[in-house]
């Protein structure tokens, strides 16, 4: 009952998050996780059951083993049972036979307080040594942040770049006719809060650098006005509500000031505010649409979509502005830039045939590579490591959210069943 | 927390509804700042107790009861044969300069969120241009966007989506 449920049906994999005992008991709408596409070449790693109060400890290692499954890049070996402690040495040549190169083993104890503490060890079987270790410490609630933790070292020792288990997503759910709510959840579609419940459109949340504050469109006054919202304290700000609409907020890399879009001059062009609404100065001034800035990674130019050329394209502009260069060509509608963390590939939506599709572009080669079959693909979000990237799309009639890799190969689908989600954000590393 | 704001809102609710203050026409009355510490000064945002609206623009014969314009797909101007319909508005606000409208522009659903949220923007940023050429006033007219957010019609079809490429004009008292 505490194990994902797992079903293998041609080459997809199907992995249902059923870890009631770790849920807060005050989530609902909980996201499900659908894996339908895996990597090619999967590391074969067992995690063994860690060692401590075997419920505790065995919602703990399912945590870390959907984390490693969820990501498409790993084989879990059957572990066996038997609860294997950090402190006792491997069998190396048993866990070689069963196929992994890699082990962990861990255990995990009250240390006072309402907290846990989760230790754990991962080995590589065929060098026979140990790889990483480390103890992470919770309160009861929250052991499944250490899980993710504990996945994160993982994946980063057998993968070579930062896992992101550990991080947070938002996300929009639409239910009935107008029940909005913008929602935080675990990378896993865990632990789901909503951050604003409203009867108006909520759309653009995007994650302030820090991970503390969340920037987005409302539509509570009958137009659209944005705001940055501090999680924690539920406190939020009113950063543009000029005549005409306010939209499209991305953060500056420095977390000081945004990039957003008013109407107030007359059409939609792209300003740059400070956090708190002050310093308004416009950036575009062109008779056509300016909207959806980025900034690249090193804050120097902001990407944008505008239909000065005839067609809805990408541009991009220097954060003080100058003249745009067009940045896509290929075909009559590309929108919703998003540059990765390293600042090498461009994802956006393009529309191809009859279908919006998410695309990537390498920046310095320009080559473009369409990563999905779908129609109404929407909204593309990096994860913080740059290796997938979070849509909303369509299936069936009903908003979805999924992951693809940026190679196109892993996929995730995330779905609700009471209701639309869409208007993702992947949300930053968190410290 | 809680169990305090509940009995406050329900003082609110019943003052509100016992009283019937002469509303100003327009919005925006101050706030005041009683010195008593125990009253609570009630703000009405938006146009909740709107003036009730002559029969000229609700009468299904006038033609200042029709209130929308439609678009062509991502297209932003307004076409010829509505051109009667927002002269008529334009007239009604030049002869009555209490009165504000608020232009929404919407757009059908197909792609980008923002861009659709643009789009709906330069809907309702062409109809105000004609409304305030033919005598309305610029104070008297905001254009904004509702984007795709609030479609007329849910449908999946070219008759659905014709439905939601519109530029609605709407009195105070109507958003």
């Amino acid at each position: 009952m505490l194990r994902p449920m797992l079903k293998l049906r041609g080459l997809s994999l199907i992995a249902f998050s059923a870890l009631a005992l770790l849920q807060s008991p005050a989530a609902h709408a909980e996201l499900t996780i659908e894996i339908t596409g895996a990597g090619a070449n999967r590391i074969p790693v067992a995690i063994a059951d860690f060692g401590g109060e075997p419920g505790t400890s065995r919602a703990l290692t399912s945590v870390v083993r959907s984390d490693l499954e969820r990501s498409g890049l790993f084989q879990l070996i059957d572990a066996g049972g038997a609860a294997i402690t950090e402190s006792s040495s491997p069998a190396y040549g048993d866990w070689k036979s069963k196929g992994a190169d890699a082990m962990a083993a861990g255990s995990v104890g009250a240390v006072g307080n309402g907290r846990q503490e989760a230790r754990f060890r991962l080995y590589d079987t065929n060098k026979q040594t140990t790889l990483a270790g480390a103890a992470f410490v919770a309160s009861t609630p929250m052991l499944r942040m250490a899980g993710h933790r504990i996945a994160d070292v993982i994946y980063e020792k057998l993968i070579g770049e930062p896992g992101v288990f550990s991080t947070r997503i938002a996300y929009v759910v639409k239910t009935g006719t107008n029940r909005y709510e913008l929602h935080i959840a675990d990378a896993d579609g865990q632990n789901a809060q909503a951050a604003l419940k409203s009867r108006e459109p909520i759309i653009s949340p995007t994650w302030s650098p820090d991970g503390g504050r969340l920037a987005y469109v409302s539509f509570e006054n009958k137009k659209p006005v944005v705001y940055v919202h501090s999680l924690a304290s539920g406190q939020r700000i009113v950063v543009a509500n000029f005549k005409g609409s306010n939209s499209a907020p991305a953060w500056a890399p420095d977390g000081r000031k945004l990039a957003l879009v008013l109407s107030k001059d007359g059409g939609s062009q792209i300003f740059t505010v400070n956090a708190d609404g002050s310093g308004v100065q416009r950036l575009t001034t062109t008779s056509g649409i300016s909207t959806e800035p980025f900034f690249s990674p090193d804050g120097q130019s902001i990407y944008f979509t505008s239909d000065r050329g005839g067609s809805p394209q990408i541009y991009r502009i220097g954060v003080n502005g100058g003249d745009a260069q067009r940045v896509s060509f290929e075909g009559s509608y590309n929108v919703s830039p998003r540059i990765s963390p390293d600042g090498k590939t461009m994802a956006f939506i393009s529309r191809r045939e009859s279908g919006f599709r998410l695309a990537v572009m390498d920046l310095a080669s320009k080559q473009v590579q369409i990563l999905t079959d779908s129609n109404k693909d929407e909204s593309p979000t990096f994860a913080p490591n740059g290796r997938m990237i979070l849509i909303a799309t369509e299936i069936g009639g009903r908003g979805v959210l999924s992951a693809v890799s940026i190679d196109g190969r892993i996929k995730q689908r995330l779905s609700i069943s009471a209701g639309d989600v869409r208007e993702p954000a992947w949300g930053p590393f968190t410290k | 927390m809680k169990q305090l704001i509940i009995p406050a809102l329900l003082a609110l609710l019943i003052a509100g509804c016992t009283s019937t203050p002469d509303a100003p026409e327009q919005g925006g009355a101050p706030v005041e700042s009683r010195s008593d510490g125990s009253s609570v000064a009630t703000v009405t945002a938006g146009g909740l107790d709107g003036q009730k609206l002559p029969p000229e623009l609700t009468d299904p014969k006038s033609i200042l009861s029709k209130r929308s314009v439609y678009f062509d797909y991502d297209k932003y101007d307004v076409k010829a044969e509505y051109k009667d319909l927002v002269t008529a508005h334009s007239k009604f606000l030049a002869n009555n300069r209490q009165f504000k409208m608020l232009v929404q522009g919407n757009a059908d659903d197909r792609g980008s969120r923002e861009y659709n949220l643009a789009l709906g923007q330069k809907r309702a940023d062409a109809v105000k241009k004609m409304l305030t050429l033919l005598g309305a006033r610029e104070e008297q007219v905001e254009s904004v966007s509702l984007g795709e957010e609030k479609p007329k019609n849910e449908g999946q079809n070219e008759a659905a989506w014709t439905e939601n490429r519109r530029g609605d004009m709407l009195y105070n008292g109507e958003f």
